[in-house]
Parts: structure tokens; sequence; C-alpha cells
């Protein structure tokens, strides 16, 4: 038995000194908190001003090509300006919408998954079939169509995403709580007189965070990929600013002379994405009893 | 003496879901008779012992006294005060005076939240107390339930199931109730700590002047620490009375091969063994008659097709019985 008051978190520390020892899972980690502090940074690390365009350096090639330079590392778009740079700032746009999608719809998520679970009856009804409605769509077709109808611009796509994106935590919080509120815990605090609410937001949610944090994560890089998808259909942010799906369709038209304008904002893409899913399988490795031998 | 608690006719039913088809076509649900118009009274002071084999009601009747799930027809009386007919806000304050310690240690304490928030827990739900005052409440009762008052910041997994269980006693009883369910309180624990718990129950009994229901399948521990016994079959209550009688002179067939299952040390005094046939029947589809017809040794015709009724065999004992009369005993070796 620990003996130090301490050793209070000592599930949550094991978990995370098993992620920890993961090394892929924890390089990942890294390679997602490199983007952050690009995107946080961007205007101290980008070499050049992202949104100056210089029609000398029209769809100039990267620096280790013939007719490149060094201070415009990744080549330049049609209209001059420096790719690099504005893949440093589009991380800005990537990394926001990512993270507010993913706290607004968690946090949805997670009092309906709650309120479905445990108060069950026409509540549950409601919700389930409300978010068994919104599964029907496709994800894509769904948000474009509300794009279409609010218009674009950044505040638009968070709202667009998170309209949808809700009902997976909501799922997920929603069968845990039917899991855990038959547990004896959870009748003691009746028994002794809780309320719904205490009962559900101090009883039941501490316990099934875990799976929840996990599930969100892996979300997140969904939810960046559906981003860049907008931004590609021309219905996320606007220009001048800089997404990455804006600027691999930016260069879509000259890919066979200029492969460089689409290939590195796509390549960035991949890697944000592929570091946040492996980071997360990772995290679910480690938070999931089940995958401790 | 007027009884702390009443039960009258309480019954708790659990109704199968029916799928559209089903409903349209008019299949009646599928009912399982949980606890079938039970009735009985415990007395100020008083232990009652609730005893029957997994699955025959037990919990679910104590459950349903509480509220923790609500009994489909009947009467709860607690102290002058129907039970079943409290609003949501006399519940809760109702709450305060009956009390239910769990079977599991180990399921029935939040593993996020530390002794100190889990036995206070009462206390700030019911504004009895708050800030130091609650710890220090928390710290006596905690300690008074064999634990030590450094302990409070600590978190479940780091007790053993004999502490755990001590937990869920302290946080029973820091409210100062006057009605425990103990609902099979000791029968996870190694018999070694069993042994430690009811002591301790008991003394808890005497000091705070607490009624217990005692639900258990063990005998030994109802035999042990109980004034009065009901024993329980599929959802009813076939015998009932005072703990010597019932043990000493079983009236119920069920009672009788109950007894009969329990070992005994004295090789001469050895009672014949009575060894019923069957399983429990499913609850789902209860036979006609006397419940336990299909598995009686003693089994007549009358019994297949009329529900005997309780009737009484002694001062404060009965039985539910047709053949009562007869006087049989399957312990005297005339059993099957």
């Amino acid at each position: 038995m620990a003996s130090t008051p301490a050793a209070a978190d000592s599930i949550f520390r094991r978990n995370l000194a098993s992620f920890a020892g993961n090394r892929l899972a924890m390089g990942s980690a890294i390679v997602v908190l490199l983007f952050v502090l690009m995107a946080v940074f961007a205007p101290w690390l980008a070499p050049q001003n992202p949104y100056e365009t210089d029609l000398f350096r029209r769809l100039q090639p990267p620096a280790w090509v013939d007719g490149g330079e060094w201070g415009f590392l990744l080549g330049c778009d049609a209209l001059g300006r420096d790719i690099f740079s504005r893949i440093i700032y589009g991380a800005r746009i990537s990394i926001f919408v990512g993270v507010t999608v993913i706290v607004v719809a968690t946090g949805i998520g997670i009092v309906a998954g709650l309120a479905a679970g445990y108060l069950r009856g026409w509540v549950d009804v409601v919700i389930s079939r409300i978010v068994d409605i919104l599964l029907g769509f496709p994800y894509l077709i769904f948000a474009i169509g509300l794009m279409a109808m609010m218009g674009p611009g950044l505040g638009n796509i968070i709202l667009a995403l998170a309209y949808k994106e809700w009902v997976i935590p909501a799922r997920v919080v929603r069968g845990e709580t039917l899991a855990v509120r038959e547990l004896e815990y959870v009748e003691a605090a009746r028994a002794l007189g809780a309320s719904p609410r205490h009962i559900m937001l101090r009883e039941i949610l501490p316990n099934i965070l875990s799976p929840v944090v996990v599930v969100s994560t892996i979300r997140m890089a969904n939810v960046i990929i559906l981003e860049a998808s907008l931004s590609f259909l021309g219905l996320g942010v606007q220009p001048p600013m800089a997404s990455w799906g804006s600027m691999v369709s930016d260069g879509r038209a000259f890919i066979l002379e200029a492969w460089w304008v689409s290939t590195f904002p796509g390549l960035a893409i991949l890697l944000l994405v592929l570091a946040i899913n492996v980071a997360s399988q990772g995290l679910r490795d480690a938070f999931d009893p089940r995958f401790h031998e | 003496m007027t009884p702390l608690l009443q039960v009258e006719h309480l019954s708790k039913h659990y109704e199968g879901r029916r799928s559209l088809i089903e409903r349209m076509t008019g299949v009646p649900h599928t009912v399982v008779r949980a606890v079938n118009d039970v009735s009985l009274s415990v007395g100020k002071g008083e232990i009652l012992g609730l005893i029957g084999e997994s699955g025959c009601g037990k919990s679910t009747l104590g459950r349903a006294i509480l509220r923790l799930n609500e009994p489909n027809a009947g009467k709860v009386t607690f102290d002058g005060t129907d039970v079943t007919a409290l609003d949501p806000l006399a519940l809760k304050n109702m709450r305060r005076r009956m009390q239910i310690i769990f079977q599991d240690p180990y399921a029935s304490l939040n593993p996020r939240r530390t002794v100190a928030e889990i036995v206070g827990l009462p206390l700030k739900l019911h504004g009895l107390a708050s800030g130091e005052e609650a710890r220090a409440i928390t710290a006596r009762i905690v300690e008074r339930v064999g634990l030590k008052a450094n302990q409070l910041d600590r978190y479940p997994h780091q007790f053993s199931g004999g502490q755990r269980q001590r937990i869920g006693i302290a946080r029973a009883l820091v409210s100062n109730p006057e009605f425990i369910v103990c609902d099979e309180p000791v029968s996870a624990l190694d018999v070694s700590i069993q042994a430690q718990i009811i002591a301790l129950l008991l003394e808890l009994k005497r000091e705070m002047g607490l009624t217990y229901l005692f639900i258990s399948h063990d005998i030994s521990v109802i035999g042990y620490l109980s004034d009065r016994v009901a024993v329980m079959y599929l959802g009813e209550i076939v015998e009932m009375g005072p703990v010597e009688d019932v043990l000493a002179n079983p009236r119920h067939p069920y009672t009788q091969s109950l007894l009969s299952a329990v070992p005994e040390i004295e090789p001469q005094g050895r009672r014949a063994r009575v060894r019923l046939a069957g399983d429990l029947p499913s609850p789902l589809n209860p036979p006609a008659g006397c419940k336990f017809h299909t598995r009686c040794p003693l089994a007549t015709d009358i019994c297949r097709v009329r529900e005997p009724v309780s009737e009484s065999v002694g001062p404060g004992h009965q039985a539910a019985c047709h053949r009562l009369a007869e006087g049989l005993n399957l312990l005297d070796g005339a059993g099957a």
C-alpha cells in the first residue's frame, strides 16, 4: 500500500508513465507540441511576411532546386508569397479550429451524454434520436450545406463542424454513463440523498473522463482534415489568410509546373494529423486498462 | 411496541421490453415479480434477518424499502411517515434517517474520491456541517469504525476489502440514521474479517440505538446476530419469526431444507440432509400455486393450484404452507 498522501493520483500517474514509455507515441506528442509552439510563435518564427506578394518571385522553387533561395525555404506560390511562412501561419488556423471545435463539441457531448445515459426515459429517446439523425448525414456534405447557409469564415467553420461533432463524445459519454450508473457507489450517492446533478457531475463524470479525452484527441485529427477540406473547397477562411487547405487548393492549377505550392501544405496536414493519431493511440493504450498487460 | 418500520404488501415488478411488433400485436409484457406482496415489520432496536437464495429478491426488497428502486405497489411506513408517498424533497430528508450498507466494498466507493469526501458527503448533502466541523465529524466516525484519522485523504484503492467496508459503514452512519439496510455487508469478505465487521455492526447498533434489516444468504450469520428472521423464496416471505424459534423449529419445508444445508460439527446429532431437486424457478415464469411446489418434497395436488396464505404457528411465528397442520419436518429424516 502506498503510504504517502501524494500517491493520491497514482492511477493517473501510472497511466502517464505508461504513455511516456511508449516511444512512438511520445515522439508523436512532441511533434504535435512543436506544431502548437509553431502556431503560437508564428510571428517570430516566420522568415517572411506570409501576406506579402512579390510577382518577381512568382512560383519560385524551393531553396534546394535551381532558382531557389534559402530565404524562401519551400519556394513561393502564384502570388510570390513565401510558402514556408504561410505554412507556419496556417498552423494557427488548423490548430485553433481543431481545438475549439473539440472543446465545444466535447462540452456539449458530455452534457448531452450524461443526461441521456443517467436520466434515461424521454430525455434519452430525444437525444439518442438526434444523435442517430446527425450520424446519418455524411459529415462533409453536412458541413458544406451549413457553410453554404451561413457563408464562409473562421467562426462559421467552427460552428459547422461543432454542429455535428458533438454526437461522437455524446455517444461515448452515454455508453460509459450507462455502465457506471449501475455501480453501487452511484446507488450509494442516491441513498444518501444526492441530486441527479451531483451524481452526474461529481460521481459519474470523473470516472468516465479518460475514454472521453482519448476519443476527443482522436477526433481532433479528423476535425483538422475537415477544416482543410472545407478550405480546399473555398468555404473556409477567406484570403489572404493562410489555411493549409486553401494553400493546397491554390497550387492545384500549377501542380505540374510548380509541385511545391500544393505539396508542402499537404505534407504539413499529413504530418500533424498522423502525429495526433499516433499520440492519441498511445493515450488510449495508456489510459485504457484493457491494454495494460 | 409500535414497529419503527412497517412494510405492507410491497411489490416490485420489472417489465421486460417489447419490440415494436410485439407492442402492435398486443403481446403482453414479460413481468419479473422480484418482490411479491411482502409484509413485514421491524421494531426499534431490532435486527431482522432476511435470508434466501441468490435471486430470490432480498436485495430488491431492501432497496424498495429505501425507494432506491420504486416499488410498484404497497406501503412503507417509517416512524409514522408513509415513505412511499414522500415527494422528492421530503424523501431526501428521510434519507438522512434511513441508510444502506452495500455488499461489494469495491464497487460501492467512488474510486476518484478521498475517504474524507466519501464519508463527509452526507453531511454536505444534508447541510449538517461543513469545513472544519465536517472534517472533525468525519474523522470521529472514521476512527469509530476502526480506521485512522490520518487516512482521511487516501483513496479507496489504497485500502483492503475489510477497510473499505468500514468506510462504507462510516458513510452510512455519519448522518446519525436510525435504520440501516445491511445488504449482505459481509458476504464479499474473508471469514476472519466477516467476524470483525459483524462485531463492529453490533457494537454500533448498541451505541447508536440502530435498527437493522440484515440481508444475507448465510444462515449462521443471520442466526448469530438477528432477533427475528424472515425467509424469502421467489419474491415472497415463506416463514418469519423469532430467530431461535425459526431455527429450532422451522415450519416451512423451504426453511427446513435451508437449515439442513448448514454443516454441523457434532456427528451424532446429524440431521437428515434435504436435497432440493432442480434450480430456483425463473421469476419470469413462476410456478402456479405455491411457488415452492416444483422443488418441495412434500408437494401435493393442492400445492400446485392454490397459493398458501401465511398462518400463525406460534408466538410471532408465521409460515405459508398447505401442509403446516400435519407438522411434518424434513429434518427428522423423513425427507427425500
